[in-house]
Order: structure tokens, then C-alpha cells, then sequence
């Protein structure tokens, strides 16, 4: 049986949360009474003339900086097609010289994806169809709404790297972290600041040249995307082995029955008739708009997950990581609690074990822990990894310390967490060699999985004050003797 | 041919000093004008709507802030005529077009409120070819204006109401747009001045687009100093238009009267065809600039002649997406249907006229998948070459000279039935819209039959200044019988 790769290119519209619209003073809002935030220009009315947003095109170049794209001198073209929504009948949007190029998004898993352009548009209105099943053509009237009509939006291309449901996933979660990051969007799915179209073929593993495909729309979560790329992957390789052939289409994924349905072939495409927009004058990324989109961003998550990597040493590309250390970056960048890391080791704590309670217990509350003290924190993290605090005992007052905040150590002394001496601890450990003959005889023997018997006896007769590290330690010391 | 020299109204200069020192009302002003409106309206039909209270509301306006001892601007009670494509606020604004029916705007175009805040008084709404898209103005969707100076003939078009609301007198100024030829030929048809701006120069805020990359607006005078005083208030940086340069208006009747002496002017020997009585009158201007001191010269630009077919196709291009707009849905004319499509369907097809439909096809066949290089790409290196041209003939001229038009005014229906005839009136204004440059018409001759001819005097981008030293030079040495205004 032939073997496939499935081929996804993403199309994203991210809305930018700029406090105006694209070509016009009018409030950009989710969520208004319908035609409320409307004026001449973005109703098109005779006359009117589009004056760009200078913040829209710095949040644009924001977002190609953080893709690493190449910003460029770009124009703006009309596409013409007819639709109610459209006030003027032509969407303004960049078409052949695009505002941002060339660039490109690192994974997690340190996969990068190509980013064909970022380019700015005006968003439309919503029409919303009554009776008739919500369908245009059965409606008996339709209303609209032009309040997001001229709201800006940036359309980020992908190249067609994309080699699995999971990974357009995780592409576009991604993506809309970085977003977010920029200050450039909300990256809200649900209410439509972030909308997906996904262009999805298949091909035999062998092949060099792309199978046909078919761009599929209506992914409002992504959870329809990943589902919409594997129906859609399924059904073409179906179609594919029994002797069809895709053909060129767009599809609408439904989400009540799960599957894609054809909206409308090649052939039945619009022309949409560009040509350079001629109410607008061409936009130059001089110096001073750079700096302006520049200004207060920080840095993006691709880096802060290779910062944060590197404090733990030797093999610091992420890809190959294989011991659990990726998924700890990930949660602690993806929670915005990195900064804490950082400052906990710069204060004196262990990256490894900093990083690991960063991922684990701080990020039960990551709201509590971005508040934390790295100098507190890094306290906590000392007393463990010098056994003066046992690891259960160390997540208790780590739990204190987010709840209440404090010293560290003065509330391991109030939880009663006071180092155990090493005469008790000795004594303790002396007494589970006697209770324990036969176990003991294994271990020194050379079995080390009664270790972990051993050490249980001890942390329970010590009721878990004993530090397992030093607990070790002993044993071994009496096995050498 | 009955057309008699009609009163004198004075220049804009001295009716605004009249209402300034509140020797004459700004009223009365008015009264005279809307006195004239009712004499000769029903002749000419320059308007769509006289808008008679709103004229009065703003005459008593600059009237009391005369009698407050405020100064109401350098317009202050000066009639205007506005082209019927130029927004005003709860006034019907229709480009003579079925498909804008009841439309109120909800604002006013910016040159519209610098007339104001300047004192002029509106008193109408100007009769236009269609959507601006005709040389006769027969393409108006409510019957054509008459020529004052013979009313069986085309006052020009497309601004032919503003050209003949001044030539008869009924206003000393009016606004036109000029998207490739509008206000100039017109003006030439009915014996009076017509400048297009540079490109930038005027505010298109407000402007219902025809073609974009083409359109400007401008006045229509008597007089050249009339011309330039009004080009001075309506011009500047408005921040509603991206096209509109950044610089402030420029100062033209400072250096008016400066003459010509030393000047280097072109005589576009392509546009001079054998036996053209338009042609024979720029030969007897080059003349006459010449007597006051000019250099002047012939010069070929063959380039020029390329021109006209790349402006229709990049005219009509922009066109037929500036007019995808008219679909029923939010404003004007609609024709209901059973979904949206048909609506939309229906509504274009009662709304728009058929040099309009005409424009549209040409234009989105031009842009189409397939076509775009051949037709809408070519016409932009056409266009291009166009600019090249002008460029190296300002090397060695300061100013060019042709004929505005290739004919005097022609009779009604006489190339209705021909569009190619009909757009080659436009063969010698259209060049300089293409390169964004000014240019203006200025009456020099009568033609044996008593029909005004104009002459055109051309300028590189931002000759606003030079441009009207010619001009008016040009006046200076033609006959006073040439121009407007006549009675008809």
C-alpha cells in the first residue's frame, strides 16, 4: 500500500487590537450594538477616502519582526468581488508587494515552518441570514453589520511545511502566542480575532511534487482545525485508492457532522480583478516607523524557550532533548513564569530543579507564581538541593509562599520543616537496617531496588522529614563500611 | 448664433470687497444671481437643484459676521456653482445618476466647506455627464445643459453645468473635476477659464471618484485672476485625502501680472493639425507671447498621442471598482429581487446609464484575469512613457501650449452615437491628467462662426504659478469678445 505525507499551508487573519480602524477614526470594538461604530469611510459612502492607521501598520511590522520577516516597501491593491458585507464592494488589501516576507516560526519541538508574507487588509462586515437554514441564497433577508467593517487585519501566510494535523496545531497555537506576545492581537478564536484557513493535500512519500489541494474554511477553534486536517487528509487519500483524484476546491468544515463539504471549484472562483489601490500612497518602513513598531516588545517565545534551555548547559537545542526538559520550558514559557527562572539562578538556585518546580507546582497557579520573588524562590529551591528541605516538604512551602508569600525558610519553620539532626537521622536509619534484615542483606548485596524499600521506612518513620537525599546517603555509607 | 455680452458681474475681488466693507449684501449678491437663475434655467438647464434656502442661510451668515466686524474671507458672499459630484451635506448629490436617488450626504466635501469658511455662497448643484464620464454632458441622466453661446450645441462636458452656469453669468465662479479633460474643455467650449490643479493640490475628500489616480478638482472664472484667487482658497493639505500634498496652497496672484518676458514656451506641434481653427488660435497665441517677450518655440512630443487609448483603459479600470459600490444595499436606487444577487443585478442595470455601463465593462475587462498585462498594464507603461516625455520637454520649455480641444462646441446628438468620436475630444487635456500635472483653458479666439476657442497652457507638477502668468498674459492679448459671460 502506498505510504502518504500530508501537506498543509495555513492562512491566518489575526484582527489587530488597535483602538481604531484601519482607514477611518472608528472605534475597533467586539462586540457593539451593530452599526455603531460606522462613518463615511468605513460605509464606503460616495466620496469618502481611506487615511491609513500609522499604529496598524507598526503592529503589521511587529508581527513580521517576531516571524522573522523581511519588512519591505509595500502597496495596497483592491480585490474586487461583490458581497453585501463589503461596503465598497473592493476589499483594500496587500496583494504582490506585501508589508512583511520571507520568514519564518519555530515549534516547540524546534520544528521551524516558513512564513510565506504577513500582510495588512481591511476586515469586512458580518452578515447575518435570516431564515433560510442561516444560507444567503434560502434567506429570507439578511442583515448587516458593518462595525468590523475596516477593522485591520494581518494575513500570515505559511509556506506548505506543515506535515500533520498536530503539527498545524501546534502551529497555530504557536502563532497565537506570539500574537499575543506582540501586543498585536487578543488571539481570541471564539470571537473571531484569529481565523484559520487551511490548505491541505496529500502525496506518496516518494513524490516530489505536491498533490492537489483544497482549502478548507470555517475552522473557528483549533480543535476543528486539527480535526479538519485529518478528515480531510483521510478523504483524499480515499479518494486517491480508489482511482479518483482530488480536484481544486474550497471546502467548509462542518462541525456537526464532522466532515468538509465543497463550497465552490476552481472553475467557480472569483476574479477578483486586483490592481494597485490608487486612494492610497505606498508604505515605506522608514527608520523611525521600525523603532515606533520596535518599542516595548519583548522577546518572543522561540527565544525565551532557547534562553531558558541554555540555562540548564550542555545539549540546549530543545529538539533533542530527551530527558523531559522540553516540556518543562515549554509549560514554564507558555505561563510567562521563564523571568522567574532566570532570576531564581541569577539569585544562586540549581536551573535543573528550578526549572522542574517552576513547571510542576508553580504552574498549578501560575497567576500567584508570576508574582513570586525570585530571590524567595530561589531560597526554596537552595534549601531543597542542599537537603535542608525534603521534596514533599519543598512543594509545601512553595504552596505557602504563592498562597501568602514570606521567607522561605521561616516557613519551613513554621510548618515544622526543621532539618532533621544527623544523629536522629542516623538513629532512624540504623533502626530499618535492624528491622529489615533481609532487604538489607539484598542491598548490600548489590540490589538497588530495595533502595527505594529502604528509603520508604525511613521517610515513614520519620513521618517524611527525612531528607531522601541524605537518607541515600547514608545507606550507602553503611553499605561501603 | 444670438449670444450677447451679458452684465458684467465684477471680479470675485471686488464683489467680496462689496460685502467685506458691507457696501452690498451678501444677499444681494445672492439676488442677483438666483435672478439670473430664473431667467435663464429653463434655456440652459445648468443645475440639478438650485438650492435656494441653504444659498440664503449662508448669504445671511456672511452678512452677519460682516455687521459683527468680522471678516467672512476673501470669497465672502461670492456665488458658487457646484459640480453635482462634489458632496454636500442633506443636499442630494447624484453625479446625474439614477442609481444615487434620494442620497443625502452626511457631510461636505472639503472643498466645499473651504468655499465656505471663505464666505462663498452654494447656490445649486451642477448638471455632469454621468459619473463625470462624457464630453457633452449628454450623458446626464437628467436631460443635457445647453452651450449659452449657441444653445443647440454641447456646453462640454463632463463639468458642462459649472462651465455654463459661468458663461451665461449666473455665477461668477464654479468648481468642476477634471478626471481627462472635464474642466477644460468646457471652459474652452464656452469661452471661459478652466484650470485642473496638480494632482495633490486639491482635496478629493468629498469628490465622488470617477478615476482615482486622475481626478481633481478645480474652478471655472471669467478671468484668470478669478481662477486663481478661487485655486488659492480651495487648495492645501487636507489629511482626509492620502493623495493630498503635504505643502500649503499655493500663491499665484502675487506673480500674476509678472508677464512672460524670458519665459521658454513649447508649441506642441502634434496637437496642430492642417486647417484646425484650434490649432490656428494656439499659432496666433505663440504669437502674441511671444510679442510680450517669450521665447517660444515648437517642440514634438509623439509620446502625447498615447495618451488617449492608455486613458481609457486606466480610466474606465479604476471606474468599474470605484462604481462596484452602487449595489442597492446601503444607499440610493434599489431594485428589489428575490436574493441579493439579482437585487444587486437589477439595480446596476436600472441605475446606470449606458456610457457608464460602457466604462464599467471596458474597465473590468481590462482588469481581468488574463488581460491585466495586455490592456491595464500596458496603458501604465503608456502612461509612464507619457510622464517621460513631459519630463524631457521641461528640460527646455517652462510652459507647453495646444489646443484645449480639437473642435469648438458641436451640435447635440452629433457624436452621441460614436463613443471613439466622443473621446477624442479629450485627445489633448487628457495627457496632463495622466502625468498629474496643471493645466488650464484659456478663451482666445472666436471662430467665424461665434464660437469660443480656447487654448491650453501646460505646466511640469506644481507650475501652478507660471502656469497662470501665461494665462493670464494670453488674456491680456485676446479678444474681449472671446470669453464669457454672454446671454444666450
Amino acid at each position: 500500500m502506498t505510504e502518504y505525507e500530508t501537506v498543509v499551508g495555513l492562512e491566518v487573519h489575526c484582527e489587530l487590537s488597535t483602538t481604531t480602524k484601519l482607514f477611518c477614526g472608528c472605534r475597533n470594538a467586539f462586540g457593539d450594538e451593530p452599526n455603531t461604530n460606522i462613518c463615511p469611510v468605513c460605509l464606503g459612502l460616495p466620496g469618502s477616502l481611506p487615511v491609513i492607521n500609522r499604529r496598524a501598520v507598526e503592529l503589521a511590522l511587529r508581527i513580521g519582526a517576531a516571524l522573522n520577516c523581511t519588512a519591505r516597501r509595500s502597496i495596497f491593491h483592491r480585490k474586487n468581488y461583490f458581497y453585501p458585507d463589503m461596503p465598497k464592494d473592493y476589499q483594500i488589501s496587500q496583494y504582490d508587494e506585501p508589508i512583511n516576507v520571507d520568514g519564518w516560526l519555530e515549534l516547540p519541538d524546534g520544528s521551524r515552518v516558513g512564513i510565506e508574507r504577513a500582510h495588512m487588509e481591511e476586515d469586512t462586515g458580518k452578515t447575518t441570514h435570516v431564515g433560510g437554514g442561516g444560507r444567503i441564497h434560502e434567506a429570507s433577508y439578511s442583515l448587516v453589520d458593518y462595525n468590523r467593517a475596516g477593522v485591520p487585519l494581518v494575513e500570515i501566510v505559511s509556506r506548505p511545511d506543515i506535515r500533520s494535523a498536530a503539527q498545524a496545531r501546534a502551529y497555530v497555537d504557536e502563532l497565537r502566542s506570539i500574537l499575543v506576545a506582540t501586543g498585536a492581537s487578543d488571539g481570541r478564536m471564539e470571537e473571531g480575532s484569529l481565523r484559520v484557513d487551511a490548505n491541505i493535500s496529500v502525496r506518496p512519500v516518494v513524490s516530489a511534487e505536491f498533490g492537489t489541494r483544497c482549502e478548507v474554511k470555517n475552522l473557528n477553534s483549533l480543535r476543528s482545525l486539527e480535526r479538519a486536517v485529518e478528515y480531510e487528509v483521510e478523504r483524499q487519500i480515499a479518494l486517491i485508492e480508489s482511482g479518483g483524484s482530488v480536484s481544486q476546491e474550497t471546502r467548509h468544515w462542518d462541525e456537526g457532522d464532522s466532515s468538509t463539504h465543497s463550497m465552490r471549484s476552481k472553475e467557480e472562483a472569483n476574479d477578483y480583478r486586483y490592481f494597485p489601490e490608487p486612494d492610497l500612497t505606498p508604505l515605506v518602513p522608514d527608520a523611525a516607523l521600525l523603532a515606533a513598531a520596535g518599542e516595548g516588545v519583548g522577546a518572543m517565545p522561540a527565544e525565551r524557550r532557547h534562553r531558558l534551555s541554555s540555562l540548564l548547559g550542555a545539549g540546549s537545542d530543545l529538539a533533542t532533548r530527551t530527558d523531559g526538559s522540553t516540556d518543562q520550558v515549554v509549560t514554564v514559557v507558555d505561563l510567562g513564569l521563564d523571568e522567574l527562572v532566570h532570576g531564581a539562578v541569577a539569585a544562586g538556585a540549581d536551573p535543573r530543579l528550578a526549572l522542574a518546580r517552576a513547571a510542576n507546582e508553580a504552574a498549578a497557579n501560575p497567576d500567584a507564581a508570576r508574582l513570586l520573588d525570585p530571590v524567595a524562590f530561589a531560597g526554596l529551591v537552595k534549601m531543597e538541593s542542599s537537603g535542608r528541605l525534603s521534596a514533599t516538604q519543598s512543594k509545601e512551602v512553595l504552596a505557602e509562599l504563592m498562597a501568602n508569600g514570606g521567607d522561605p525558610a521561616q516557613i519551613a519553620g513554621r510548618l515544622g520543616y526543621e532539618q532533621m539532626d544527623t544523629a536522629s537521622l542516623d538513629a532512624i536509619v540504623d533502626g530499618v537496617i535492624v528491622a529489615n534484615p533481609l532487604e538489607w542483606k539484598r542491598y548490600r548485596e548489590g540490589d538497588d531496588k530495595v533502595a527505594q524499600f529502604l528509603l520508604g521506612q525511613v521517610m515513614k518513620s520519620s513521618k517524611g522529614r527525612a531528607n531522601g537525599k541524605l537518607v541515600a546517603q547514608a545507606f550507602a555509607s553503611r553499605r561501603e563500611a | 448664433m444670438t449670444a450677447t455680452p451679458a452684465p458684467e458681474l465684477g471680479s470675485l475681488a471686488a464683489i467680496a470687497a462689496c460685502v467685506r466693507t458691507g457696501e452690498r449684501s451678501a444677499r444681494a449678491v445672492l439676488a442677483t444671481s438666483l435672478e439670473r437663475v430664473r431667467e435663464l434655467e429653463g434655456d440652459l438647464h445648468c443645475f440639478n437643484e438650485v438650492t435656494i434656502e441653504a444659498a440664503e442661510a449662508d448669504a445671511d451668515a456672511v452678512d452677519r459676521i460682516v455687521r459683527s466686524g468680522l471678516d467672512p474671507g476673501p470669497l465672502a458672499g461670492v456665488p458658487v456653482a457646484l459640480k453635482d459630484n462634489l458632496c454636500t451635506v442633506g443636499i442630494p448629490t447624484t453625479c446625474s445618476s439614477k442609481i444615487l436617488a434620494g442620497w443625502l450626504p452626511p457631510y461636505d466635501a472639503t472643498v466645499v466647506s473651504r468655499l465656505r469658511d471663505a464666505g462663498a455662497v452654494a447656490i445649486g448643484k451642477t448638471n455632469l455627464d454621468e459619473f463625470a464620464m462624457g464630453s457633452s454632458t449628454e450623458n446626464s441622466a437628467f436631460g443635457p445643459t445647453r452651450n449659452p453661446w449657441d444653445l443647440g450645441r454641447v456646453p462640454g462636458g463632463s463639468s458642462g453645468g459649472s462651465a455654463a452656469a459661468v458663461a451665461s453669468g449666473i455665477v461668477p465662479l464654479a468648481l468642476g473635476s477634471d478626471t481627462g479633460g472635464s474642466i477644460r474643455q468646457p471652459a474652452a467650449l464656452c469661452g471661459i477659464v478652466g484650470v485642473k490643479p496638480t494632482y495633490g493640490v486639491v482635496s478629493r475628500y468629498g469628490l465622488i471618484a470617477f478615476a482615482s489616480s486622475l481626478d481633481q478638482i478645480g474652478p471655472f472664472a471669467t478671468t484668470v485672476a478669478d481662477a486663481a484667487l478661487a485655486l488659492e482658497v480651495i487648495a492645501g493639505h487636507d489629511p482626509m485625502d492620502s493623495t493630498s500634498l503635504d505643502r500649503p496652497a499655493p500663491s499665484l496672484l502675487a506673480t500674476l501680472h509678472d508677464g512672460v518676458s524670458g519665459l521658454r514656451i513649447g508649441v506642441v506641434a502634434d496637437f496642430l493639425s492642417e486647417e484646425s481653427e484650434c490649432g490656428d488660435a494656439v499659432v496666433s497665441a505663440a504669437e502674441a507671447l511671444a510679442a510680450a517677450g517669450a521665447k517660444v518655440d515648437e517642440v514634438r512630443i509623439p509620446e502625447l498621442l498615447l495618451g488617449l487609448p492608455a486613458y481609457y483603459v486606466i480610466a474606465p479600470a479604476e471606474a468599474s471598482s470605484n462604481l462596484s459600490r452602487y449595489d442597492g444595499v446601503r444607499y440610493g436606487l434599489r431594485v428589489d429581487g428575490p436574493d441579493a444577487e439579482t437585487m444587486n443585478a437589477r439595480t446596476r442595470g436600472e441605475g446606470f446609464g449606458p456610457e457608464v455601463k460602457r466604462r464599467i465593462m471596458m474597465g473590468t475587462y481590462a482588469l481581468s484575469a488574463g488581460y491585466y498585462d495586455a490592456y491595464y498594464g500596458q496603458a501604465q507603461k503608456a502612461r509612464t512613457l507619457v510622464i517621460r516625455a513631459f519630463e524631457a520637454a521641461y528640460q527646455d520649455f517652462d510652459v507647453l501650449l495646444t489646443p484645449t480641444t480639437p473642435s469648438v462646441a458641436f451640435p447635440f446628438g452629433s457624436k452621441v452615437d460614436d463613443p471613439i468620436e466622443m473621446y477624442m475630444c479629450d485627445l489633448c487635456s487628457i495627457p496632463s491628467s495622466l502625468a498629474g500635472h496643471p493645466a488650464a483653458s484659456v478663451p482666445f479666439a472666436l471662430n467665424p462662426e461665434g464660437l469660443p476657442i480656447g487654448v491650453q497652457v501646460l505646466a511640469p507638477a506644481l507650475g501652478e504659478a507660471v502656469m497662470m502668468r501665461v494665462a493670464a498674459s494670453l488674456e491680456a492679448s485676446a479678444p474681449r469678445s472671446a470669453r464669457g459671460p454672454v446671454t444666450p
